[in-house]
């Protein structure tokens, strides 16, 4: 009395409904957690909360970031770009997710089955990109509390949500990339030495132009400034800018630099996922 | 009839300049359990990897229920169930979360996946467990739960890397019935495993690798036979007796009889068991000689595992 399995249809349309009934699974998977441990998840946004708390409160005070006076506007100036920083650091959880289900030869069961073997990867994506949404919108209360407002329209404001989703989504390709890459866990969590200065390294908390020149050339280009200052415009809030290209094309520079890391990572973490079997 | 559900021919792979396989031949029958066993590095994990569809081959040619396993993997996967050396279960879910999570992906609808999962739950002592989650769970629970895991489909072929590694005693019976009860019901079993009692307990042929070769393939009894006769065995109670057993064990040997002095034990092969020991006890009573052991050794399968690949804790370079 072997194989109860049924055999699924083997037609294109059989296989494309197998393979999304596997994504949603998989997905149903990270719910599942979300629902069983909420303190991971409350751990997760812990650091951006406790950094939104110590710039805006205990170095706001000192900032002057719009050239009229230390601690004016400081707000309006810093959490956009904590959004942005938010989504930036992203990435480490989904590396440190892909590597953990690697080491712990869940990544190796699933390929023995009959599911779709991208379901660890896409999977993986679109939970953490849902992921990102919910941290957002948990910042951005937390952001309403402490008195920042967005002077924009609804659709300026909605686009800027857009683009910070869109940087999480690029940053992703990034993780997955990582987590098949390293050789364990704890590897990644090394990441943060990686991760603090491409956030921080950017427009997030002062202006590139206050830094060194070679210091603020490097924060003007980072995709991170890019999408935080994207996002000042759309939210109205007060942005001081360089003469840098990425810098006075703003927008632009949101959409295209995610575009560009994911045309990249995308195919890299592909082949790496489809090489594991070499 | 028999006939053949995993067949693997002059299989090779390498990983950068070390052959991991080379020229490696398996064959197991359907419905029965095939043993895979070797010092580490041997390449049991490899062949697992590559039977399973996660590894590609060099050379040879391998076939799982009927498929070619890098040309048709996909209706190979539909038919195995593998549980790897590490326990791949989500430690976040409950033991029934786990079981039907990978029920639905094993694409059961949902009644089916739940019915297999509590069926499951209840095969392997877990169903008082049912509802809890994973995370603290004993390393045999987990293990139990990674096995359950892989027999959802109750597949055709089974393929278990070292199953009961990190098991106590009833953690490990539990896993052998459990395999013992698929294969009777016409599963096909691949194991590898560096317990010598599991093999000689569970398998129907032992296949031997060393440096990715096939050392040997056989019956656990008859590995045993290789080993030669059953020797008699005498444990002095006193040393001064030393010489006048082994005397007594020399009549009746049939090659060259071993004096241990500081285990104070004489023994040797023989070819009639039953009447070399009457024998050998007749005269121990006869000179009244006072003995703390007397008996019939068999060779073991660790002995005829010794013999055929060195010591396995030794360091590769050194066996040869």
């Amino acid at each position: 009395m072997t194989a109860v399995a049924p055999l699924p249809d083997e037609t294109l349309a059989g296989r494309v409904k197998w393979t999304l009934h596997d994504y949603r699974t998989i997905v149903g998977q990270e719910f599942t957690h979300l629902l069983r441990e909420p303190a991971n998840f409350a751990w997760t946004l812990g650091f951006p909360i406790v950094m939104v708390l110590l710039f805006v409160y205990v170095f706001g005070s000192a900032m002057d970031v719009t050239g009229q006076g230390a601690g004016v506007d400081y707000v309006a100036y810093a959490m956009p770009g904590m959004f942005a920083m938010t989504m930036a650091f992203g990435f480490m959880n989904t590396a440190m997710a892909v590597a953990y289900a690697k080491e712990k030869g869940m990544v190796d069961r699933i390929r023995s089955m009959p599911t779709a073997s991208s379901a660890v990867v896409v999977g993986r994506n679109i939970s953490d990109t849902i992921h990102a949404g919910v941290d957002l919108l948990v910042l951005f209360l937390i952001a309403l509390a402490i008195g920042w407002r967005s002077e924009g329209t609804v659709w300026e404001t909605l686009g800027a949500f857009a683009l910070l989703i869109w940087l999480r989504f690029a940053l992703i390709w990034i993780g997955v990339w990582i987590g098949l890459m390293a050789k364990n866990v704890e590897q990644t969590g090394s990441l943060f030495a990686l991760a603090f200065p491409f956030g921080m390294v950017s427009s997030v908390f002062t202006p590139p132009e206050l830094m060194p020149g070679w210091l603020g050339a490097i924060a003007a280009w980072n995709p991170v400034s890019a999408t935080a200052t994207a996002i000042r415009e759309l939210f109205g809030n007060p942005v001081a800018t360089g003469g840098s290209w990425p810098e006075q094309h703003a927008l632009a520079a949101a959409v295209l630099w995610p575009l560009l890391i994911t045309l990249v990572f995308l195919p890299l973490g592909v082949r790496r996922f489809r090489n594991l079997g070499r | 009839m028999t006939t053949t559900t995993v067949e693997a021919a002059g299989l090779g792979k390498r990983f950068k300049d070390t052959a991991a396989l080379d020229g490696f031949d398996l064959v197991a029958e359907s419905g029965t359990v095939l043993g895979l066993l070797g010092p580490n590095g041997a390449g049991k994990t490899t062949t697992v990897r590559i039977l399973t569809t996660l590894l590609r081959y060099d050379a040879g040619r391998a076939a799982v229920a009927g498929f070619d396993v890098a040309k048709e993997a996909r209706q190979v996967r539909r038919r195995i169930g593998l549980t790897g050396q590490q326990t791949a279960v989500d430690d976040l879910l409950t033991a029934r979360q786990n079981l039907v999570l990978f029920g639905k992906l094993f694409r059961l609808d949902k009644t089916r996946a739940g019915e297999r999962a509590d069926r499951l739950l209840a095969q392997f002592g877990l169903a008082d467990a049912a509802d809890r989650q994973a995370k603290g769970f004993s390393g045999g629970m987990k293990r139990r739960l990674d096995l359950a895991a892989s027999m959802i489909l109750a597949p055709q072929v089974l393929f278990l890397d070292e199953p009961t590694t990190g098991l106590d005693p009833a953690g490990r019976r539990e896993v052998w019935d459990a395999v013992s009860g698929l294969a009777a019901d016409g599963t096909t079993v691949v194991l590898t495993t560096h317990y010598l009692d599991e093999a000689d307990r569970l398998c129907d042929r032992i296949a031997v690798i060393d440096h990715g070769r096939n050392l040997v393939d056989d019956t656990p009894a008859g590995l045993k036979r290789r080993m030669g006769a059953d020797r008699l065995e005498i444990v002095a109670a006193d040393p001064a007796d030393l010489p006048a057993l082994e005397r007594i064990v020399a009549a009746v040997a049939e090659g060259d009889v071993a004096a241990d002095e500081a285990g104070l034990t004489v023994s040797a092969p023989v070819k009639d068991p039953v009447p070399a020991l009457t024998a050998a006890a007749t005269a121990v009573q006869d000179q009244r000689i006072t003995v703390a052991d007397l008996g019939l050794r068999r060779p073991t399968l660790d002995e005829a595992f010794l013999e055929l690949v060195g010591r396995p804790d030794q360091p590769q370079e050194a066996r040869q």
